[in-house]
């Protein structure tokens, strides 16, 4: 079989989301974020979004969310993504705003933001990657990091005694009266970001029905940060990191 | 309809602001200004003109739902009072580095920390040297009366607009909290969606048929770029320093000594001016409006016909810093200030004037 026979139309069986954008990527190899960014595109083209959909970008590994997906954007300070949102979706009813965040982002410096936001229920949809670790800045501890977790700044592993607990905030967010779902989910393979791509399109149904906050937390890897190989950073979230924050709904009405 | 009413100018600005059309504002409970929210929410202007009044868990929130509503395209503002404004500072820099028009109020409190409720004028240096991080200026509008608290809703709104850049409105707690008779503006119209997809084609509100999506960030990763970016910032500040001086002056004319003071305390200057003027001592009052741009230009000038200048000010001595730049040398320029929240008398200006000039 030739070249050109393999890529007749009728042999496609996979192609890129309409609304992806061909930049090239500058997320490490085997990192979730591209996948998760592909699973928003493809619900917000299914969902016939892409006139009315902002998106709100964060500081950290996806502060250059802008640069893949084909809507408009915002990029916010570092953890007031929920704050910008708000503002964005109670002057804009007619769009669906959506934050796209890191743990610390919406787990440390932008904490009171996030909360804030769940609890007044904004119309919003948050997208969570928790991957444990501060990937842009070189892999520092993040809120979420595991106890005993290696990170440039807990080089012997994290102690509770000096650093605290790993922080499960989507358990917060899901008690606040203004979260409508709350749901943790994962892309290690490809079963589970199928799961992850109904959750999320269930977040931005919710956005249309004008049900309130709905969280999407996506326990994610970083092989980077966490010094290991795709396969096996991804061998590593799941023995630990699904044990530690385990996937399902924490909320859902 | 235009309204004549007797009001405290933190409540003016409330009614300026529904007036004026505005999207939106949020805020967060801090003395002295706390009223424009109060006002606001006592007001449900939802109900009417659409605005959206949103009291915020924290002013760093408030600044980014500001940045988060002009980078939609709308009309927002937010308001506080000294250690507020500190907190927003993060916020402010943001919309300067963003290009987003914004109105920020500051109704001034004496500092450093949580210091006093008492009015001051020590965030001079914080509104117009910058104050957040990064090479950028704000317009920042000095009211001396409840009707140009008032009026510079509206200016500050259109400025902020012409030149996509955030806008300070420099205030300090007597005339938050004064009492006035003003004039209130008719009834604007908000903008339409579509009038603000027209008007602001920058604006990230949804793509609505446009083909090019918008993105909204003070990011750039390529310093070359990034140095492209702040060339351009500059170029707008020199035309808004060249077109948007604004000023007052009192008995200027003959003056041979010059007062130069911002706001409320100006009014007191102007008292102090007139009791001199009774005793034959020519003094004359100059009252920069825009402290940034600042009309360096027309006090150099004047500073060629005086003996002395004088700046009177509620802080340590901010502004005397831009008005000796001015003047560069060519006349002697001293100080007078109050500070912690204490307001001087026409009798304390008219001595430090004479004290400092003719001994």
């Amino acid at each position: 079989m030739t070249i050109q026979e393999i890529i007749k139309p009728e042999n496609k069986v996979h192609s890129r989301p309409r609304l992806l954008t061909d930049n090239i990527t500058h997320y490490c190899p085997g990192c979730g974020h591209g996948v998760v960014h592909k699973l928003v595109a493809e619900v917000i083209d299914e969902l016939g979004l892409e006139d009315r959909t902002i998106g709100v970008a964060p500081v950290g590994c996806a502060v250059f969310a802008y640069n893949y997906i084909d809507i408009d954007w915002v990029e916010a300070a570092h953890g007031r993504a929920p704050a910008v949102a708000t503002a964005i979706s109670r002057l804009e009813p007619e769009n669906v705003v959506f934050t796209y965040q890191g743990d610390g982002d919406l787990a440390a410096i932008g904490t009171a933001e996030t909360i804030h936001a769940a609890n007044r229920g904004e119309n919003i949809v948050i997208i969570f990657i928790n991957n444990a670790i501060y990937g842009m800045t070189g892999g520092q501890m993040a809120p979420t990091t595991l106890l005993g977790q290696q990170t440039a700044t807990t080089p012997y592993g994290r102690r509770a005694d000096l650093n605290g607990y790993p922080i499960k905030i989507s358990d917060m967010l899901a008690q606040l009266d203004g979260t409508c779902y709350v749901t943790r989910q994962a892309v290690f393979t490809a079963a589970a970001a199928r799961k992850c791509k109904g959750a999320i399109k269930k977040a931005f149904q919710n956005a249309l029905a004008k049900k309130g906050t709905s969280v999407v937390e996506v326990v994610s890897n970083c092989p980077s940060g966490w010094k290991l190989t795709p396969e096996k950073a991804n061998e590593w979230l799941k023995e630990h990191m699904t044990a530690k924050y385990p996937l399902g709904d924490l909320k859902d009405l | 309809m235009e309204e004549i009413r007797l009001m405290k100018g933190n409540e003016a600005i409330a009614h300026a602001a529904i007036r004026f059309g505005m999207d939106g504002y949020f805020g967060y409970p801090i003395t002295p200004q706390s009223e424009v929210l109060e006002t606001l929410e006592e007001q449900m202007p939802w109900d009417t003109t659409g605005m959206v009044v949103l009291q915020a868990e924290s002013e760093v929130a408030a600044i980014n739902m500001v940045y988060g509503g002009a980078a939609a395209g709308k009309a927002v503002m937010t308001s506080s009072s000294s250690p507020g404004i500190s907190l927003k500072m993060e916020g402010i820099s943001y919309l300067a580095g963003a290009e987003l028009p914004a109105l920020i109020v500051n109704a001034m409190r004496g500092g450093p920390g949580l210091g006093t409720i008492q009015p001051s004028q020590a965030d001079y240096f914080q509104a117009t040297k910058g104050g957040g991080h990064g090479d950028y200026r704000l317009i920042v509008l000095s009211p001396a009366t409840v009707q140009e608290m008032t009026d510079f809703v509206g200016l500050g709104m259109e400025l902020a607009f012409k030149y996509r850049n955030p806008v300070m409105m420099l205030a300090d707690g007597i005339v938050g909290q004064m009492m006035e008779k003003v004039v209130l503006p008719d009834f604007r119209p908000r903008r339409t969606e579509e009038e603000v997809r027209e008007q602001c084609p920058w604006a990230a509100c949804g793509k609505h048929g446009r083909k090019q999506r918008n993105v909204i960030t003070s990011l750039e990763m390529e310093p070359e770029k990034m140095e492209a970016n702040n060339i351009r910032f500059q170029e707008k500040y020199k035309a808004i320093e060249e077109n948007e001086v604004r000023y007052s002056e009192f008995m200027t004319d003959d003056a041979e000594y010059l007062i130069v003071a911002f706001g409320s305390v100006a009014r007191i200057c102007q008292k102090a001016i007139e009791e001199m003027r009774e005793q034959g001592v020519k003094v004359g009052l100059f009252r920069p409006i825009t402290l940034w741009p600042f009309p360096t230009k027309q006090i150099a000038e004047l500073g060629k016909k005086v003996k002395g200048i004088l700046t009177v000010e509620l802080n340590a001595g901010q502004m005397i810093e831009d008005v000796r730049l001015a003047v560069d040398g060519g006349v002697p320029v001293r100080h007078f200030g109050r500070m912690g929240g204490i307001v001087p008398n026409p009798g304390e200006i008219e001595e430090a004037l004479k004290a400092h000039f003719m001994k």
